[in-house]
């Protein structure tokens, strides 16, 4: 059954009519996700009811505050099939990557060894390795892509086989090709080496079902923002054996037990990864946005994605002078497209679409080793969401049409 | 960017002093790293007066604009009276409204501009703040 676009848009406040009666077409779900109704009002009314120390005090409002915390972390492990206690919050996918770069990569790895990472990385994948390279020693060895921006498979094998490699870490999706990985054969083919992982799952949580268990993923990252979720929380999911041995993040509140002059001793996972006040509210709210997401049948939610892909791919493929970037099939890409235009730059592009209320991002999207390697310097970005319509992408061409003329006169 | 400033569209299909010089006294390249717009400034600099202008670079129409119409009002003035330019006469030159977000497209020729003369005046070169310098409140 297609999904009742309609009754999804009228979820959404952003999209209510506005004094100034212009409306918004809002094509950059992947920069970051508008939010329904029932996510803020679950964060107001956490706020509300349930403002408290999380974990510090005796009093109810303190009692509700971590309740509303502790149940989030609940629904967040049962959604991606881990366990409670691997679930570690964060202030978003970047901060969950620095947790592992600092903690676990930093006491684990050695001088000489290697890290993994692919072309296709989003700069929060990338620069904590590369600073962690800098401080240790630790070799990065790249993935290049093919020209559509499919991995390459044979290098990975061989990089993988490298018996200095000890970590890989790639991502779930791309922000800028659209493409995902093919997890289901890198990951077991890094295991078989004895090579951890780490998955950045920022833009393919939001699409494809993730069970840690069944990718059998050593750490996997997201941000809630993207998932209809509020700013200011992501999360860590971190393989429970590899969580015990590791050494706190931050250091402060909650992430100790006992501390003295001289020396501090670390809480048990995932509290010793929590140092400080949590976000109680942000993290009641992202559960709410991922009981919202998931009470939408999964085939429901794909067939659309692929649907207003497959119109946008085909519709700018049809405008002269626009080049897409990646493999151009709603088949291999999700969720998003990537386009130059011949004589109009990215920010000129986006900057009038947004003038007519049409909002896509435009730039190297974080990912400028991507970019070298495509040969540019920056790119148009169109990504859809649940309450896109097909009438939004058309406006959208069409826009892109006129101002391509206006600029060609 | 307003679209029916035909001005800007001309000046970027068309810009004022992209030639490569031979025989510059000073060369020099600044970038916009958030957005990866480049530029290179050059100039010929005879008695401190700016002789010759040249420029070469890639960005939006924004940033293309600015430069070509800095370069223009640039024809035999002085260095000092170069170095006097603020960020305030560049968005007066465009003549067009600059948002918050396009500023730094905007002022990208000026940074250029100022630290070329920096150069030849063996001075360190401004920060990307010092240019802005009090353009965002005064807009
Ligand atoms: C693939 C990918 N990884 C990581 C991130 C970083 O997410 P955040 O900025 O929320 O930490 C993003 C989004 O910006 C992304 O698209």
């Amino acid at each position: 059954m297609p999904l009742d676009t309609a009754a999804i848009r009228r979820q959404f406040p952003f999209l209510a009519p506005r004094v100034d009666g212009q409306t918004i077409v809002y094509l950059d779900s992947a920069a970051t996700a508008q939010k329904p109704s029932c996510v803020i009002d679950a964060l107001t009314e956490a706020m509300k009811t349930s403002t408290g120390g999380v974990r510090r005090g005796m009093h109810p409002l303190s009692e509700r505050a971590t309740t509303l915390y502790e149940s989030a972390r609940q629904e967040v492990a049962r959604f991606i099939g881990a366990q409670p206690q691997e679930i570690i919050f964060t202030k978003n996918a970047t901060e969950s990557i620095n947790l592992v770069a600092r903690s676990y990569a930093a006491s684990v790895l050695r001088e000489g060894d290697v890290i993994v990472l692919t072309l296709l990385e989003h700069h929060s994948n990338i620069v904590p390795w590369l600073q962690l390279s800098e401080e240790k020693g630790i070799a990065i060895r790249w993935i290049d892509i093919d020209d559509a921006g499919r991995l390459r498979m044979d290098e990975m094998e061989e990089a993988l086989s490298d018996p200095r490699t000890k970590l890989l870490a790639v991502t779930g999706q791309s922000n800028v090709l659209g493409v995902r990985p093919d997890l289901a054969t890198v990951l077991p083919m890094a295991k078989s080496h004895g090579v951890r992982t780490l998955v950045d799952a920022a833009q393919r949580i939001v699409h494809t079902p993730v069970d840690v268990r069944a990718l059998d993923c050593d750490f996997l990252a997201f941000s809630g923002h993207k998932l209809f979720g509020p700013d200011g929380i992501g999360v860590l999911y971190g393989r429970g054996e590899l969580l015990r041995d590791m050494p706190p993040f931050l250091g402060g509140g909650s992430m100790i037990r006992t501390v003295d002059r001289a020396h501090f001793l670390p809480e048990d996972p995932p509290y010793r990864f929590e140092a400080g006040t949590p976000p109680a509210a942000e993290a009641h709210a992202l559960a709410a946005a991922i009981r919202w997401l998931t009470a939408l049948p999964l085939q429901d939610r794909e067939a659309h994605a692929h649907t207003l892909l497959s119109h946008a791919i085909e519709r700018l493929r049809r405008v002269k002078g626009l080049h897409l970037l990646g493999p151009g099939t709603a088949d291999e890409q999700c969720g998003l497209i990537s386009f130059t235009l011949n004589g109009v730059h990215p920010h000129d592009l986006t900057d009038l679409l947004g003038q007519r209320g049409i909002c896509l991002r435009a730039g190297h999207h974080c990912a400028q080793p991507l970019h070298d390697r495509l040969g540019i310097t920056a790119s148009t970005r169109l990504s859809v969401g649940l309450y896109n319509t097909i009438e939004e992408i058309d406006t959208c061409v069409h826009a892109i049409e006129e101002i391509q003329q206006a600029f060609q006169q | 960017m307003d679209l029916s400033a035909e001005h800007i569209l001309d000046h970027y299909r068309h810009p004022h002093h992209k030639v490569w010089l031979e025989h510059p006294t000073v060369t020099h390249a600044e970038q916009n790293w958030s957005c990866g717009d480049a530029l290179i400034v050059q100039l010929c600099i005879e008695d401190d007066r700016i002789a010759a202008i040249g420029w070469s670079g890639e960005g939006c129409a924004v940033s293309q604009a600015a430069m070509s119409l800095l370069s223009e009002s640039l024809e035999d003035t002085t260095l000092t009276e170069a170095e006097a330019l603020s960020a305030r006469d560049v968005i007066d030159l465009l003549a067009i409204p600059i948002g918050a977000r396009r500023l730094k497209c905007a002022l990208l020729g000026l940074h250029t501009l100022q630290n070329a003369i920096r150069a030849f005046r063996s001075l360190p070169p401004l920060t990307w703040g010092e240019t802005v310098g009090n353009a965002e409140q005064t807009r």
